[in-house]
């Protein structure tokens, strides 16, 4: 029974919850049943939906954005010497560059606007993308590359047809470390220069102590980030490796 | 390697035969224009009808896409135009391979994807054709029917073909003319033409022919046994 134990798991998570709520008490740590009630209040007023969709675009534009550049960039690094010489510093300072001081900046310097908060948010994801990607571009066969060659594929079929399904378990991997980082981020950005999303609310809800209403966005929230790992990256990831799994010929 | 030459007229198959390290792998790569680290020079005559050579290139393991269907591999290789044209399913059923056209390579034994790449080669109806050891580590019926398959195709499109391979029986089978390769340097030490037309060479006359080289005294030959 593949569902017992993380049932079992689940259970055992909101036992320990709500002992130590019955422990601590009333507005520090609410046990999950005021948890529960803060969060259908949400719902019902509409709030919930509101903040939880403007945040979940911002994600996904992040994503999107952190992802094409993480690999437009991480390929040719991983291809070629003198690409990698020439960026490598370039990702040892963003890669040491704190979160907090790439959001600030933004703000300082392109206002307290979306492409203000997308762009940093992609900023801090960007550099580890090119490395895993970059590290995934090294280990490519060149023995279908140099078929490529001979048979003078495009650039564009090369890319399509030979690098990138090469990369593919890298980029899942990617991609998932990538979804839960982003999220978190675009939370901070949210508390820090927007009037709406996820992150705002909770700042609300911090100035009026409702740690039920904090607990239930940040509960919908991993929720809502869970369903799209296994309703989203996991069916494309099994596309793409679908050759994979074939059985072999007798 | 020093000093290498090496020349083929249109349509002649040329055997390089060789024992390991002597560059044969490393001359096919040169004419491919995938090594350039070398002193030389390379000279692939224009196509027929103008237009550069197409080349055809049977690589010593099958390097199909393993994401990409038998068809797929087949169809990439062609310009997009003729992709979907009927040039493909033609070179698949010319092979019997139309059954598995739809297969991943991941599901296919290494004769069955050492003849894919055969088709994928000639799908491209190469003015050049480099082979290297197309048929190494395949038992040898199915060695024998891929170059049964390899000689109806050559008949049926006539290339030139560069042939690497050890194996003096599938260089005898298959081509026109033999060089002999001596390794350190690596260079031609010896020039064997097949008078007999590959038509009509059957395994007596290979053997025959082999058992002739064999016993021939010159240094050269030793090589070979």
């Amino acid at each position: 029974m593949p569902v017992v134990m993380p049932l079992a798991s689940i259970l055992l998570l909101l036992a320990l919850w709500q002992a130590a709520a019955l422990l601590v008490g009333g507005r520090l740590l609410p046990g999950p049943m005021p948890v529960a009630q803060a969060l259908l209040r949400e719902a019902e007023s509409g709030a919930l939906f509101h903040h939880m969709g403007v945040t979940l675009l911002r994600v996904l534009a992040a994503f999107a954005l952190a992802m094409s550049i993480g690999v437009g960039l991480g390929l040719p690094m991983g291809r070629s010497p003198f690409v990698d010489r020439l960026f490598g510093p370039w990702l040892v300072f963003f890669l040491n560059l704190p979160a907090l001081v790439v959001i600030v900046l933004a703000y300082v310097w392109f206002g307290l606007t979306e492409a203000a908060a997308i762009g940093a948010v992609a900023v801090n994801k960007i550099p580890n993308t090119v490395v895993l990607v970059r590290a995934g571009a090294r280990a490519i066969d060149e023995g279908l590359i140099d078929m490529a060659r001979v048979y003078r594929l495009s650039p564009a079929d090369r890319l399509r047809h030979v690098l990138l399904p090469q990369l593919t378990p890298t980029i899942a991997a990617a991609a998932r470390s990538g979804l839960a980082l982003i999220w978190k981020i675009v939370l901070v950005v949210e508390l820090l220069g927007r009037s709406d999303g996820v992150g705002f609310q909770i700042n609300l809800l911090f100035q009026t102590f409702d740690v039920a209403g904090i607990l239930a966005y940040t509960i919908a929230f991993v929720a809502v980030v869970q369903l799209l790992e296994y309703g989203v990256l996991q069916p494309v990831e099994r596309h793409c490796q679908r050759w994979r799994r074939m059985p072999a010929e007798a | 390697m020093r000093g290498l030459t090496l020349s083929a007229a249109a349509g002649e198959v040329v055997a390089l035969v060789g024992p390991s390290g002597c560059g044969k792998t490393t001359a096919l790569g040169i004419v491919a224009g995938l090594d350039r680290a070398f002193d030389g020079v390379v000279e692939v005559g224009p196509r027929q009808n103008g237009g550069p050579a197409r080349l055809g290139y049977v690589f010593q393991e099958p390097r199909l896409l393993p994401w990409r269907t038998v068809r797929q591999n087949l169809a990439l290789v062609l310009p997009r135009a003729q992709r979907r044209g009927p040039a493909v399913d033609l070179m698949l059923d010319a092979l019997e391979l139309s059954q598995f056209a739809d297969r991943f390579p991941t599901q296919l034994s290494l004769g069955m994807a050492r003849r894919v790449a055969l088709a994928r080669a000639f799908v491209v109806e190469p003015d050049l054709l480099l082979m290297d050891e197309p048929f190494v580590s395949l038992d040898e019926p199915t060695a024998l029917r891929l170059r049964g398959l390899l000689s109806q195709l050559l008949d049926r499109r006539p290339a030139t073909v560069l042939l690497v391979t050890h194996n003096l029986r599938e260089a005898l089978a298959l081509a026109d003319r033999l060089l002999l390769l001596a390794p350190s340097p690596g260079r031609v030490v010896a020039e064997v033409p097949v008078t007999v037309p590959r038509a009509v060479r059957d395994d007596h006359a290979v053997e025959a022919l082999r058992r002739e080289l064999l016993a021939r005294p010159e240094p050269a030959f030793r090589l070979l046994a």
